[in-house]
Formats: structure tokens, sequence, C-alpha cells
């Protein structure tokens, strides 16, 4: 029990997560414990959560992990270069809040971070 | 039908380099794209961006590895058949035959997936009854610009299709530019071209805004817009040209039937064979244990696959391996002397 507890605090402490909430259109929510340095979109892809395609494999080419970012979260986050704004642009729906799941890399000023899937993808 | 060695479906980086790995052991191939031009991802999504990992070439963009491969290639006088896509696989003794959605058919022992996510098509519009317009009056890419004479024109989009487009078609037609947000991106002097003819009235440019309903009945007769604001702006619209770029569709090869994993076919790595004998998928569309999507995997797993290929082709000859620094053979198959 005590090993248990420790690696878990081993983990919490030393390698370094933080939670994500991916939320759909629904309102179904999976939270997800992501390591540091992985993105949003790696942290879906890893635990299958539905509604992020991500093809073209994050060099943010495709528009397909296209989010929502929940609005207190979206000033925290570093800002979009053009690149990936002008992606954004051929997103599903995209929204004032959209961000590219790829661009954004999990950090320990991140645990918490919600983020909600489009309708669909492409 | 045509008879070969080895169909490749895909002309990205990894199809091209299979024609290679094919040609210098003496097999010929075909190589089927459903983009007008050879490259794939490479072409079509980051011609500009540089590469860094290609070994012994420190820095390349999308283009100038596609330009180079194909260049590599020159010597084995492969046919490409662009703009196709392949409809069909069907098992005919020891062969794959292949039919494509242009009615072309292939024969051959070894079919090579280099498909990449799938076949790239335009994202279409899915509002109610966009479907129902396109082709009428919806359309995705100008085929023939004769069509787009005298019309009003709602063109979407804020990148170079749709801003080339809008100066384009804003010589013979009424054009409204309509784009989410207020910023554009283009050629500076496209731009500026933008800019000139919205203020001599040529062109209405509608910013920030999308598109919110389409109306008519057998053809279009207007579009209504949703500005940011809330503002709702109904417009008389003939034509809707929608310039939201290429999204990627697997398509039929979900049911040819082969071992998949969501998007992915499963393949061996000693040759990347698939489940199905003769079969190959190599790059970014096949799986195994360690897979890494890197142009420079999908490399290795033609060179193996084609020594599979080449046994498939020849059975009664035997596979020699060989080098192309001191193998006269293959020096010859590639025109050195």
């Amino acid at each position: 029990m005590f090993c248990i507890l420790a690696l878990f605090l081993y983990i919490l402490i030393y390698i370094g997560m933080a939670k994500i909430t991916y939320k759909d259109q629904q309102g179904n929510s999976k939270t997800i414990e992501v390591e540091n340095g992985l993105s949003v979109m790696e942290g879906a892809i890893q635990n299958d959560i539905p509604g992020i395609d991500a093809d073209c494999g994050g060099s943010m080419a495709c528009a397909t992990c296209h989010v929502y970012v929940e609005e207190k979260w979206l000033v925290k986050l570093p800002k979009a270069e053009d690149g990936e704004v002008d992606m954004i642009d051929m997103a599903f729906e995209p929204k004032k809040n959209s961000r590219l799941s790829c661009q954004l890399i999990v950090s320990d000023e991140l645990d918490g971070l919600q983020v909600t899937t489009p309708e669909k993808q492409s | 039908m045509t008879k070969k060695d080895v169909i490749i479906i895909g002309a990205g980086p990894v199809g091209l380099f299979a024609v290679h790995q094919l040609g210098i052991k003496g097999l010929n191939a075909v190589v089927i794209d459903n983009l007008d031009k050879a490259g794939g991802q490479c072409i079509e999504l980051y011609p500009d961006k540089p590469i860094y990992d290609i070994p012994g070439i420190p820095e390349c963009t999308g283009e100038e590895l596609t330009n180079k491969l194909l260049e590599q290639i020159k010597p084995f006088k492969t046919e490409f058949f662009l703009n196709e896509r392949v409809e069909e696989v069907q098992q005919k003794s020891d062969n794959w035959f292949v039919k494509t959605n242009n009615k072309n058919e292939f024969i051959a022992p070894n079919l090579i997936i280099a498909g990449g996510v799938g076949s790239f098509e335009p994202r279409k519009l899915t509002l109610k009854d966009t479907e129902k317009f396109e082709g009428k009056s919806i359309f995705y890419s100008v085929k023939n610009k004769d069509e787009f004479k005298n019309k009003n024109i709602s063109i979407f989009g804020g990148g170079d299709s749709a801003l080339d487009w809008a100066l384009e078609l804003s010589k013979f037609s009424k054009i409204n530019l309509i784009h989410r947000r207020d910023e554009f991106r283009g050629a500076p002097h496209t731009l500026s071209e933008i800019k000139k003819l919205e203020k001599d009235g040529k062109l209405t440019i509608k910013t920030p805004c999308q598109l919110e309903s389409v109306e008519g009945d057998k053809s279009l007769k207007s579009i209504t817009i949703k500005f940011e604001d809330g503002k709702i702006e109904k417009i008389n619209t003939d034509i809707i040209l929608s310039f939201f770029g290429l999204i990627m569709k697997l398509g039929p090869i979900a049911e040819w039937g082969l071992n998949m994993n969501k998007k992915n076919i499963k393949v061996n790595s000693e040759n990347f064979e698939t489940n199905k004998k003769g079969i190959f998928a190599v790059g970014d569309i096949c799986t195994y244990p360690g897979k890494l999507k890197l142009i420079l995997s999908g490399f290795h797993e033609v060179a193996l696959a084609s020594v599979e290929c080449f046994k498939r082709a020849r059975p009664n000859e035997k596979y020699r391996f060989e080098f192309t620094t001191s193998s006269k053979t293959i020096q010859d198959r590639l025109g050195k002397k």
C-alpha cells in the first residue's frame, strides 16, 4: 500500500503531471493525468479520447486537433503563432477560443485545463 | 489493363522512394495518387516549411525534397496516374487487381499502400442544404472560370486560394470576400491588390463573420452571414466558393479487408506486408510496435518491402542483395556508365 502511495507521489512530484479535462459537445467529459511536456493533443491520442483526430501528427498542418479552450484558461496559454491561427481558419466551426491542441504543451501551470472538442473535426 | 510488378498507391515521399528501391532491383511500378501532383503531404501541407531530419540533408523544404526524389527516380521512367483515386482492390489468384475512379485498371503481384493519412479532399461546408448545391452553386475549386462570369460570387476563406480567386474573378463578377477574422494571409502584392479593388468598389470584404445559412430552391439565391458581434446580413449570391483547405480521408482503403488499428494498417516490421499476401503498407499509414511517423522511417520500410516484392514478382529468380556503389547491374538501371 505504502509502495503504491510512494509511487503515486513520485509520479506527481518528479515526473510532473497535469490534470486535463476533455469535454465533448454532448457534455461528456473525461479528466486525464497528462505528463508535462506532452501536448494536449498527445494526451488525448494516448488515452483514446474521441473527437481529436490529429491527422498530420502534430505538425500544425491539418486543424483536426481543434479544441475550444475555456475562457479563463485562454489568457494563461501562450499566444497562438501565425501558423496556428492560419490553420484554425480551416478548422470546423472556429471560434474566438479555438486552439490547436497539438500546440498546447502541458505543464504545471496548465493543471486543471479544460478543453471542449468541436462537433467534428472535418 | 496494365500488368506491372508493383502498384504503388500514393505519390508522397515514401511512395516515390518505393519506385527507387523497386527500380534498382529491376522491378517496374506504376504510381497512383488522388492529388494533381506528386509529393503528398510534403507538397500539399508544407511545401515551404523546412524539414531538418532527412539523413544527409541538413535542411530542405517539402517541395525541394519532392523534386529531389523525382529526380532520383527519373531513370526508371515510371508512369504516374494523378488525380485518380483507387476505388477497388481485388485478388485474382496470386495477383492484385486495382481499379481507379477514372476506370483505369492495373494488375500486379504486389500492391504497396503508401497512402499517408488517406486521400486529400477539400474541406466542405456542412450546413443544411450545402450538399444539395454542391457542383451547381457551391464549389471547392475552380476548374473552368468561364462558368463564373457575370455572377454574384461569395468567396469564403482567408488564405492564398481565396485571395487569388477573388482577384481573378473580380475581373468579370461581383465578389464578396468573407472571412472569420480581419486578417488575411497572402502574398503582400495580392493583399494590396485586394485592398485596392475594395477601395474602387469592385470587391466587398466581410469580416469577421461566418456562413450562417444558404437559401434557394433549385439554385442558390442568397446566403446569410453572421458577424462576430451577432449582426446578421443577407447577401445575394449565385455562387459560393469555399476555400478551407484540404482534409485527409482514408476512403476505400478501410474496405479492403486489411487488419487496421484506427486509421492505420497493421504490418509486420520484417517486410511491411499486411495480413494479405502481396499487399504492403509503408509510411504514415502503417503501424507496428515502435512505429514513428517520420519520412526516414518510410524510406526504411520501402527498402525492406521491395525485397519481398521482388520475391513475389520473380519467383524463379534468386534475390541478391547488392550495393549501388559496386553493382554494375544497378548502375546500368540508373543509367550510369
